[in-house]
């Protein structure tokens, strides 16, 4: 199948001029900066919020905040980090990179994938808009277990409504994925030739196109209870709080794997670069990316493991989640076996890609405690909970999506990035943020509880340590804003158009120029 | 610095306990069969993840360090080794089995309750605890003690290093006896709370509407401190659990206490008065006679007022203060100015000011969802001082007194 | 015509954003409702009102560049896998309701009544003792129903079979339709279709009959405990769905009247057709699972 493209007025070749080219684009490279810029904006807001939860339980006692308002902050920033932050941030990379690494003109569905990412500035204003609402916003937890969910103000309907706009957001940017690359991919481009970051998006893609409507439903159903007298999650009238668990944990788990696939991925573009050497286990790396997509859906109840399930279904949840380490580990010793004997160089990213690698392990360490349920009775809900997941989000996720912004900056812009200062940003922040969640390991084992403003004496200290890990860590993400917005304007010295040095043995984004032109493979690259 | 990062990590948690006195780092022994297999349990996965941790670290560091550019290799070509693979899937995969063995029969035990010497059934609330001993007929609230309670507010102008167990203190800890099999029942009144002492090994979360259980038999006597360990609203973090294990017979003595503050026929008929007041769902025998702090001596003591005379305003007003901040602050504020758009104010609240009998009501009633009803919490003599105290203070001055008769008399 | 080997890529799309603006007023318009709020309803209504120009503006720019031809074989594929994964992702929304009506049947209910472990036992000895399990049910606190809590559980065999014949006529008519189209036999074509419309109009009327019934009769309302949400929930959210499908089907009649389509080029009608099926799928799921058993 060949791919050329045309376009509506056939003598553009540019974007049109001024803010209404960001309204109505339908170019994929657009697109994927919007999500970019709204991803780096929310990731500042929910960051904010991390901060005052951080800047509260600095020490023993109430300070900043009413414990109302830190459950919302706490609830924000969850929603925020996930939804507005990291899940946007994927899917920038997706609509950048996906159709110039497998030759394809554009995304298939170009409105529909304006439409996904113009409904986010909508929900987002809709979210943060609750924080002004009588009884405040919504503070049971990103979790929003019923009944406590069932008890906020003003700010419920809204907070719901939210989550199906986003859920409409994510459905639609995933069909939209999944199109592109089962039908654009150039004459040549086999499944099995496709890169791995190509790979991963698929299956979370896959992902989201399952758990999204199971999540919508789970809020829906809230929401009758709430104002329609529905008894889903009554027992009175023979529902239970804990269906909403096993719906909402369906979702939240694979979930989790959406934020962590497309990591995955681009790790497993970076670190071949780097290394000069091709990609160990091309081929494990795919099943095991598929394995984890599976699995990810039959584990959900681990995070349940309190709610006195019958003991066969702790049982089975515990087997088939530590079953996740396999598939996990495969990635992990590919990567290392990738490394080995390579002639490495240590540019930003590959320093971002080795830090995922070593960090993530740790948080898929503690996962894999936290999945042994008896263990878990004392874990559960404590802040060992917290390093985990921080672990394996922020070094995680987090972190991909830095070493990504890296890698693929000087060809988005034609610029490259200060790597003293790319250095500096790395350094800091990594060391930082071992204070701030290392610590929380400690504080869970010791009993401090998630979810509370206050603590008893003996968690001062580690609390502490946290906080000003935190804010380090904060401000020095103003370096990476700055190293951006310079990039985006365009200073700094020219790249090349391989930029890493054999690159473009790597991939076919390398053999564009730099910066990329705002249409790329009109016709279809040659591919061996 | 990845390797030095990682031991760092290491030789942190190997440190455990030993060297601080003041905060651990490790998660408790406990003082139960179940805590120690799950400590042993925990210690081991731990340790396998560390010498995991290690290999792998250890690996990538070597590579990071002689596998460089800048030595002048010649990187290697290879990207497949079909034998590896193979080996570092099921390598794990075994370790993975050798962990889940014991894992499963520790979980069986947790499970097995079956044989047990009593049962308490606890019931979360927002924010308090309620047990009860089910065979005893016994049965208290119990909540964040006075002191944290101050200190914990928001520019309280107290320093809560100087609190004494600061949050981790209650009014009425549960007392259990030594050697003795435990069978807890679990429920929520309002919404899921968690019931967590470190010490006995376990969490296990209240649903309304469910009851689940689980099992101690502590082994030491003692005091074990524990939290709420599920977000439960405002005050989540401030419902701590005390529990305090005595040997069997100073607990059959405090036992005996809590029964025996009135005769056996002025429990009698205090039970029967409270049957009056319950009228279904929950248990009626559970009227709390709970002699172990001064507020409900005071209470006991207005009981016999009232029912002779009816109390003094001054006594209800004292009363109904101490009810207030106990049961009605968390969400009604101690201004009595609530909290916009979720809780209403009590000042210049139309039922506050309104008839008597719509406010008896509701304080008896509730309003779902989040005004619990206070039928089975408070003694009708609590209820009349509190909302004597509501409407004549906070804000209010109707000058009305409200006696428990009239509480009674309210069916 | 289509241009052969072009993938047609749009411009300055203005859809998405109207419908972006459209969506927001319509969810903050029904917040505000919800919560009591005078403005609610108008907002919501302006909302709706924005969302349905949008559809049409869309709809409206993607016929007419299909029927200017430049859409080739690439693009119409897109169409499809994209209409695919959407109808995926719809089984995946109920799946969610009927994980609710099989989690409170097999489990919830159950463990009321006493019936498994520890769990059952003590949760019905303590907390409801007088509870019997059986469905349908509306809980141990009866929740909802007539006075006393009684109510009246819809029998499959009376509307429920009716439309579930319906229902299956339809999916015959509609494939017989795209026989025709096949044929290029314009007037099987119509035909088939028109009855297809016809067949999910009374569907839905006879939904209605059915529920104005269960409201002023058998005491069977969406608040009568987990049997009403379940079942309310599940028919509500299908009842919605035929209606969508037999409007966009009404639109594919008058595209196939105006002569739209041709025997290889018709996505809109397949699109059309595989929602139906989808949506008759998910009935036989209900007739089953909610009416029958
Ligand atoms: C990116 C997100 C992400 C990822 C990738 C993971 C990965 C894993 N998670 Fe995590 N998890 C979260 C995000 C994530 N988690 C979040 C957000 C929560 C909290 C939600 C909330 O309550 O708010 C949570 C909570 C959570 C719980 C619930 C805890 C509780 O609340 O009580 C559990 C329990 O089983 C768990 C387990 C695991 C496991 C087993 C993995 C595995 O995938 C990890 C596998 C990886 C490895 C094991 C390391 C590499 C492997 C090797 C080197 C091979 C050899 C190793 C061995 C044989 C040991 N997670
Ligand atoms: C991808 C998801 C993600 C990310 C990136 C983060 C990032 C951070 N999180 Fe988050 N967190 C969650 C997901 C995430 N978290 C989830 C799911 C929960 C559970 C919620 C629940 O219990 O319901 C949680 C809960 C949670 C808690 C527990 C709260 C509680 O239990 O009450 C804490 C406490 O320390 C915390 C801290 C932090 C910190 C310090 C960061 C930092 O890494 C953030 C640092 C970033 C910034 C500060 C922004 C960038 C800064 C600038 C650009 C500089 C300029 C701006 C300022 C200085 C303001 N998080
Ligand atoms: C968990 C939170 C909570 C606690 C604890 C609580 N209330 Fe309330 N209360 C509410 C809510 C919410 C309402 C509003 C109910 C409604 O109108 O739906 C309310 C309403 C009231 C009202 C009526 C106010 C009005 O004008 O509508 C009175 C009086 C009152 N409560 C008294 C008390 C007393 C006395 C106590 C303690 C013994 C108490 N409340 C404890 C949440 C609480
Ligand atoms: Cu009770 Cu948290
Ligand atoms: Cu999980």
């Amino acid at each position: 199948m060949s791919v050329t493209a045309i376009h509506d007025d056939h003598h553009d070749h540019g974007p049109t001029k001024g803010f209404m080219r960001w309204v109505t684009t339908t170019n994929h490279k657009d697109i994927g900066t919007l999500y970019l810029v709204f991803s780096l904006a929310m990731f500042m807001v929910g960051g904010a919020m991390a901060l005052v939860i951080r800047a509260e339980l600095f020490e023993p006692g109430m300070q900043f905040v009413d414990p109302l308002f830190f459950n919302s902050m706490t609830t924000l920033h969850a929603l925020i980090m996930v939804f507005g932050a990291v899940m946007p941030a994927f899917a920038g990379l997706a609509n950048w990179m996906i159709p110039m690494m497998i030759g394809s003109p554009d995304m298939a569905l170009p409105r529909l994938n304006n439409w996904s990412f113009w409904l986010l500035p909508f929900a987002a204003v809709m979210l943060v808009s609750t924080l002004f609402m009588d009884g405040g916003a919504a503070a049971a937890g990103w979790t929003l277990y019923p009944p406590l969910s069932l008890q906020a103000g003003a700010s419920f309907p809204f907070t719901i409504f939210t989550i199906h706009i986003l859920g409409i957001s994510s459905i639609m940017a995933a069909i939209n994925i999944i199109v592109t690359i089962l039908n654009m991919r150039a004459p040549g481009m086999t499944l099995m030739k496709m890169p791995l970051f190509v790979w991963t998006w698929l299956i979370t893609a896959f992902l989201l196109i399952a758990i999204m409507p199971v999540f919508a439903g789970a809020v829906t159903m809230l929401l009758t209870d709430k104002f329609f007298g529905t008894s889903f999650f009554n027992a009175a009238g023979g529902g239970d709080p804990v269906l909403y668990q096993h719906l909402f944990w369906f979702f939240g788990h694979p979930e989790v794997y959406v934020l962590i696939l497309p990591s995955f991925g681009i790790v497993s573009q970076i670190i071949p670069t780097f290394a000069r050497k091709p990609l160990f286990g091309y081929s494990s790396m795919v099943y095991a990316t598929a394995s984890i997509g599976f699995l990810s859906f039959v584990v959900w109840a681990h995070h349940q493991y309190t709610v006195g399930m019958p003991v066969e279904g702790e049982l089975y949840f515990t087997y088939a989640t530590m079953l996740i380490a396999v598939p996990t580990g495969v990635k992990v010793f590919n990567w290392m076996s990738t490394m080995w004997q390579g002639a490495m160089t240590f540019e930003a990213p590959m320093l971002w890609a080795i830090a995922f690698v070593v960090l993530f392990t740790m948080g898929g360490f503690t996962g894999l405690m936290m999945a042994i349920s008896p263990a878990d009775l004392q874990y559960h809900d404590t802040y060992f909970i917290v390093a985990h997941f921080h672990y394996v989000l922020v070094s995680g996720a987090v972190f991909a999506i830095i070493a990504a912004v890296y890698y693929w900056l000087p060809k988005w812009t034609g610029v490259m990035y200060d790597e003293r200062l790319a250095n500096l940003h790395f350094w800091l922040t990594t060391i930082s943020v071992n204070v701030c969640f290392f610590p929380q390991h400690f504080l869970g084992l010791a009993g401090m509880p998630r979810r509370i403003p206050d603590y008893a004496l003996q968690f001062a200290e580690f609390n502490a340590w946290s906080s000003v890990g935190a804010f380090v860590f904060g401000f020095s993400q103003l370096i990476l804003c700055y190293i951006v917005v310079k990039s985006m304007r365009g200073e700094g010295e020219k790249a090349t158009d391989e930029v890493w040095e054999g690159a473009s043995e790597h991939g076919l984004e390398w053999q564009l120029p730099s910066p990329a032109p705002y249409h790329t493979w009109e016709h279809s690259p040659h591919i061996h | 610095m990845k390797k030095l990062s990682a031991l760092l990590a290491v030789s942190g948690l190997m440190g455990v306990g030993e060297v601080s006195a003041d905060y651990t780092l490790n998660l408790t022994e406990g003082v139960t069969e179940l805590s120690r297999d799950i400590h042993d349990l925990h210690m081991s996965i731990f340790w396998i993840c560390v010498v995991i941790g290690i290999l792998v670290y250890g690996m990538l560091a070597y590579s990071l360090v002689n596998h460089r550019k800048s030595k002048g290799v010649i990187p290697a070509q290879f990207h497949e080794n079909t034998k590896l693979e193979i080996l570092w899937t099921v390598i794990p995969f075994l370790i993975l089995i050798g962990m889940a063995i014991p894992a499963t029969k520790v979980m069986i035990k947790v499970y097995d309750t079956s044989g047990a010497d009593m049962t308490i059934k606890v019931t979360g609330y927002q924010w308090k605890w309620k047990y009860e001993y089910l065979d005893e007929g016994v049965s208290f609230f119990s909540t964040l003690d006075a002191k944290s309670n101050q200190a914990r507010q928001m520019n309280s102008g107290v320093d809560p290093t100087t609190v004494e167990n600061y949050l981790l203190e209650v009014d009425h800890p549960l007392v259990v006896p030594v050697g003795k099999k435990i069978r807890f029942l679990f429920t929520g009144g309002d919404v899921i709370h968690s019931w967590w002492v470190p010490d006995l090994g376990w969490k296990k979360d209240t649903i309304p509407g469910f009851i689940t259980d689980a099992w101690a038999k502590v082994e030491k006597a003692g005091t074990y401190r524990g939290q709420c360990t599920e977000l439960c609203g405002r005050d989540h973090g401030f419902m701590p659990i005390v529990v305090i294990a005595k040997p069997e017979d100073e607990y059959k003595q405090w036992l005996a206490e809590q029964k025996g503050g009135r005769t056996p026929e002025e429990a009698e008929a205090a039970n029967q008065d409270s049957e009056a007041l319950t009228v279904a769902s929950e248990g009626a025998h559970d009227q709390p006679s709970d002699k172990t702090s001064k507020v409900t001596e005071e209470s006991a003591d207005q009981q016999f007022a009232a029912s002779s005379a009816g109390a003094s305003k001054d006594d209800l007003m004292s009363l109904g203060q101490t009810v207030y901040e106990g049961h009605c602050l968390s969400c009604h504020q101690a201004s009595g100015e609530g909290i916009d758009g979720m809780f209403p104010a009590i000042k210049g609240s139309a039922v506050a000011n309104g008839p008597v009998s719509g406010h008896i009501n509701l304080i008896l009633n509730g309003k779902p969802p989040l005004m619990a009803s206070f039928r089975n919490v408070l003694k009708p003599e609590e209820i009349a001082a509190v909302i004597t105290y509501q409407r004549n203070a906070l804000g209010n001055s109707t000058g009305d007194i409200v006696q428990a008769s009239d509480v009674a008399s309210h069916q | 015509m289509a241009l052969h080997g072009s993938y047609y890529l749009p411009h300055k799309a203005t859809q998405p954003i109207l419908g972006s603006i459209g969506l927001f007023m319509l969810l903050v318009g029904f917040s505000n409702y919800l919560n009591g709020s005078d403005l609610g309803p108008t907002m919501m209504w302006i909302g709706v009102g924005i969302l349905a120009y949008m559809m049409f503006v869309w709809f409206g720019s993607v016929i007419r560049e299909s029927v200017a031809g430049l859409y080739n074989h690439q693009v119409d594929v897109s169409f499809r896998m994209g209409m695919i994964w959407f109808i995926t992702s719809e089984v995946f929304f109920f799946a969610a309701f009927f994980g609710a009506l099989f989690y409170s049947r097999i489990l919830a209910l159950p463990w009321m009544g006493g019936e498994g472990s520890a769990l059952g036992v003590h949760t019905h000895q303590y907390l409801w003792d007088t509870f019997k399990n059986v469905w349908p049910s509306n809980g141990p606190g009866h929740i909802g129903g007539k006075e006393g809590g009684e109510f009246e559980p819809m029998a499959a065999w009376g509307i429920p079979a009716i439309n579930t014949l319906i229902l299956l006529t339809s999916g015959a008519t509609v494939t017989w339709a795209h026989w025709g189209m096949l044929k290029d036999n314009r007037k099987q074509l119509i035909i088939g279709l028109a009855a297809t419309v016809a067949l999910g109009f009374l569907f839905v009327i006879l939904q209605g009959v059915e529920y104005h019934e269960a409201y002023s009769e058998m005491g069977l309302t969406l608040g009568t405990g987990i049997y009403g949400s379940t079942f309310f929930m599940l028919t509500g959210f299908h009842g919605l769905h035929v209606s969508i499908g037999a409007i966009i089907l009404t639109v594919v009649l008058l595209r196939s009247i105006r002569g739209h389509f041709s025997s290889e080029n018709h996505f809109a009608f397949e699109a059309a057709a595989w929602y139906w099926h989808f949506v008759d799928v998910v009935w036989l799921g209900l007739f089953i699972f909610v009416y029958w058993l």
